[in-house]
C-alpha cells in the first residue's frame, strides 16, 4: 500500500495523480474465512481492522449490502465525546477518545479530528446540580469536565440567546474540552484502506440472505454472491439488526427507528464548539465547510425509510432557534435520515450470543459514530478471544434479563418527550 | 407528514398522535406463573419488522383514545386503522 505522505503527494503530482493505488480492492468472496463481519459501516470496518492489527486474524471478510460509507457512518453529525456518568459508559468512551486522538497517525489517513469541546447547556438550577454531579463523576474517571456559569458560557458562545425574557434561559453548562468532531467519511475510508492493506476482503453489494447453523454453532453464511464457510460471524449492522435477527430466529431488545440530521447553507465561522440544548434534544456544530450541522430527536415510530418527516424536523429546529436565534435566518441546505438500532435502555450491546460463533454489536442509538474505534476494538477482542473485554462487559445482552440496565440518559426507543 | 385516520375522529395529521409501539406484544396474564424470559419478551424484546407493522398510537391531542394502526415501516403507507379492542379480521 502506498503511504500517504507529503513525499508521495509531490511524487504523484508529477504524474497528474494517475498512479495512486485504489484505497481498497474489490475482491470476489472466497469460499471460506476465519471471521466474517456483516456490515461494512464504521464499526464493522474498525472491527476488521483491529482483528488484523491486534489479534493477527487477517483471513477476514466484511460483507456489505450497499457501499462503504453509504450508511450511518456517512449520515451522522460527527460528534465525538465521552461525557458519561456511569462507569461502564465512561471507561468505554474514554478509551475511545484515546483511539480518536491517535487515529490519523494510526490509519495514515487524516480523519480531521477536531477536539473543539462540547458544551451541554443547563436551563435551571436543578440541571446545574445534575451537571455538577455528572462532571464530578467524569473527573473521577479521568475525563476532563468543566462546569461553566452563565457568564462563562456567554464568553464562549455569545451568539446563543442570553436575553432575560426567554422560556429556557441559559444558567450555565457542562463542558468537555477534549470532545469534538471528525470527518466521518474519512473514518470509514481510513479504516477500510488499512483493513484492506492487511488482507481483509471488503465485499460490497453483497447481501446476507441466511445463515448456516447446526447444533447451535455457526457454520457459514449465505449471501447474494454465494455461500461462505465460516466459524465466527460478527453482526454489526446497526439499523438492519432486527432484519438479520429475524433470519437467526432471535428477538432482541432493539427497535429500528429513524433519526434525522440536517445542514444549513455554509456561512463564515461563527461556532467553534459543539453545543447541545438542555431543555430538549438538539445539538449543533459548524463543519469545516461552514455549514451548521444539526440534529435532534427520533421521528418517534418504527421506520426503515432512511428519510425523515417534517414535523420532527420542525420540532428540532424550533429548539435550535430558541437556543441560537440567528439560525432562523439561515436556509436549509440538506436534510437526511438514518435508521438507528435503538436499544431499550439507550446503551449498546457488544456480546456473544447463545449461538456459538455468533457475536452481536448493536443498539448504538444516538451515539454510534463516536464509539466507532472503541466498538471495533472491543468487538474484535470479543470475537478473537471468544470472551468479552472488561471495557464492554457492561454492554451485555443479558442485562435486560438480570436488570443491570445502563439507562444513563433515560433515552431508549422513545423520544425525549412524546 | 403522516395522515392517520382515527377510527373515532377521522383523518388527522401525525402531530396530534403519540406513538405507543408494537401492538402485537401481549402482556402476560395476571396471577399466572410466568418465566423471566416471558416477562423479558414482553418488556424489552421486539421484532421491529420491516414492512407491515401493527402498532399502537394514542390520539393525544384529539379524543385521547388508543388506536391500532397497520403501517409499512419502509414506505410509511398506512393500510388500516382500528379501535384498540379490534383485531384485524
Amino acid at each position: 500500500m502506498q503511504k500517504y505522505s507529503i513525499f508521495n503527494l509531490v511524487k504523484n503530482a508529477f504524474f497528474k495523480d494517475q498512479n495512486w493505488d485504489l484505497a481498497w480492492k474489490d475482491p470476489t468472496p472466497k469460499k471460506e474465512y476465519d471471521v466474517v463481519i456483516i456490515g461494512g459501516g464504521g464499526h464493522g470496518l474498525a472491527t476488521a481492522y483491529y482483528l488484523a492489527k491486534e489479534h493477527n486474524i487477517t483471513n477476514v471478510a466484511i460483507i456489505e449490502k450497499g457501499w462503504i460509507g453509504g450508511g450511518n457512518v456517512g449520515r451522522n453529525t460527527t460528534i465525538i465525546r465521552s461525557n458519561y456518568m456511569y462507569d461502564d459508559n465512561a471507561h468505554f468512551s474514554e478509551f475511545g477518545m484515546d483511539l480518536w486522538r491517535k487515529m490519523s497517525q494510526d490509519l495514515n489517513y487524516n480523519v480531521m479530528f477536531s477536539p473543539r469541546g462540547i458544551i451541554n447547556l443547563a436551563h435551571s438550577d436543578a440541571q446545574m446540580n445534575v451537571y455538577a454531579r455528572r462532571g464530578n463523576s467524569m473527573r473521577l474517571n479521568g475525563i476532563d469536565a468543566i462546569l461553566l456559569n452563565r457568564e462563562q458560557v456567554k464568553e464562549i458562545i455569545p451568539m446563543a440567546d442570553f436575553s432575560e425574557n426567554v422560556r429556557f434561559p441559559i444558567f450555565g453548562g457542562l463542558m468537555q474540552p477534549s470532545a469534538g468532531t471528525a470527518r466521518h467519511d474519512a473514518v470509514a475510508w481510513g479504516y477500510a484502506r488499512q483493513a484492506d492493506s492487511m488482507g481483509v476482503d471488503i465485499i460490497q453489494n453483497c447481501e446476507v440472505t441466511g445463515f448456516d447453523i447446526s447444533g447451535g454453532k455457526i457454520n457459514g453464511v449465505r449471501t447474494s454472491r454465494g455461500d461462505i464457510k465460516v466459524k465466527k460471524i460478527g453482526l454489526c449492522v446497526a439499523g438492519s439488526t432486527n432484519i438479520l435477527a429475524e433470519k437467526l430466529n432471535m428477538t432482541l431488545p432493539v427497535e429500528t427507528h429513524l433519526l434525522q440530521a440536517c445542514v444549513s447553507e455554509p456561512v463564515k465561522p461563527v461556532l467553534d464548539r459543539v453545543v447541545t440544548f438542555g431543555a430538549g434534544h438538539f445539538y449543533i456544530s459548524q463543519s469545516d465547510k461552514g455549514e451548521m450541522v444539526m440534529g435532534g430527536d427520533l421521528d418517534g415510530y418504527n421506520s426503515y425509510a432512511q428519510r425523515g418527516n417534517l414535523p420532527t424536523l420542525q420540532h428540532v429546529l424550533t429548539e435550535g432557534i430558541a437556543m441560537m436565534p440567528f439560525l432562523s435566518k439561515l436556509k436549509m441546505l440538506r436534510t437526511w435520515g438514518g435508521i438507528m438500532d435503538m436499544s431499550m435502555d439507550g446503551s449498546p450491546i457488544i456480546d456473544k450470543t447463545h449461538i456459538e460463533g455468533l457475536y452481536l454489536n448493536c443498539g448504538w442509538c444516538y451515539g454510534g459514530f463516536k464509539a466507532t474505534p472503541a466498538s471495533g476494538w472491543t468487538f474484535a477482542h470479543t470475537i478473537a478471544q471468544d470472551r468479552v473485554h472488561k471495557l464492554n462487559a457492561g454492554y451485555s445482552l443479558n442485562r435486560f434479563n438480570t436488570g443491570h440496565l445502563l439507562d444513563e440518559k433515560g433515552l431508549g426507543t422513545k423520544t425525549w418527550i412524546s | 407528514m403522516l395522515h392517520i385516520k382515527c377510527p373515532h375522529c377521522g383523518i388527522r395529521s401525525q402531530n396530534e398522535f403519540s406513538y405507543g409501539g408494537d401492538a402485537t406484544v401481549k402482556r402476560p396474564e395476571l396471577n399466572k406463573e410466568i418465566s423471566d424470559q416471558d416477562w423479558n419478551n414482553f418488556v424489552y424484546n421486539r421484532k421491529s419488522l420491516r414492512g407491515k407493522h401493527l402498532e399502537l398510537w394514542q390520539h393525544l391531542s384529539g379524543c385521547r383514545q388508543w388506536i391500532k394502526v397497520e403501517r409499512d415501516t419502509a414506505t410509511h403507507e398506512i393500510f388500516n386503522t382500528l379501535k384498540a379492542n379490534e383485531d384485524i379480521s
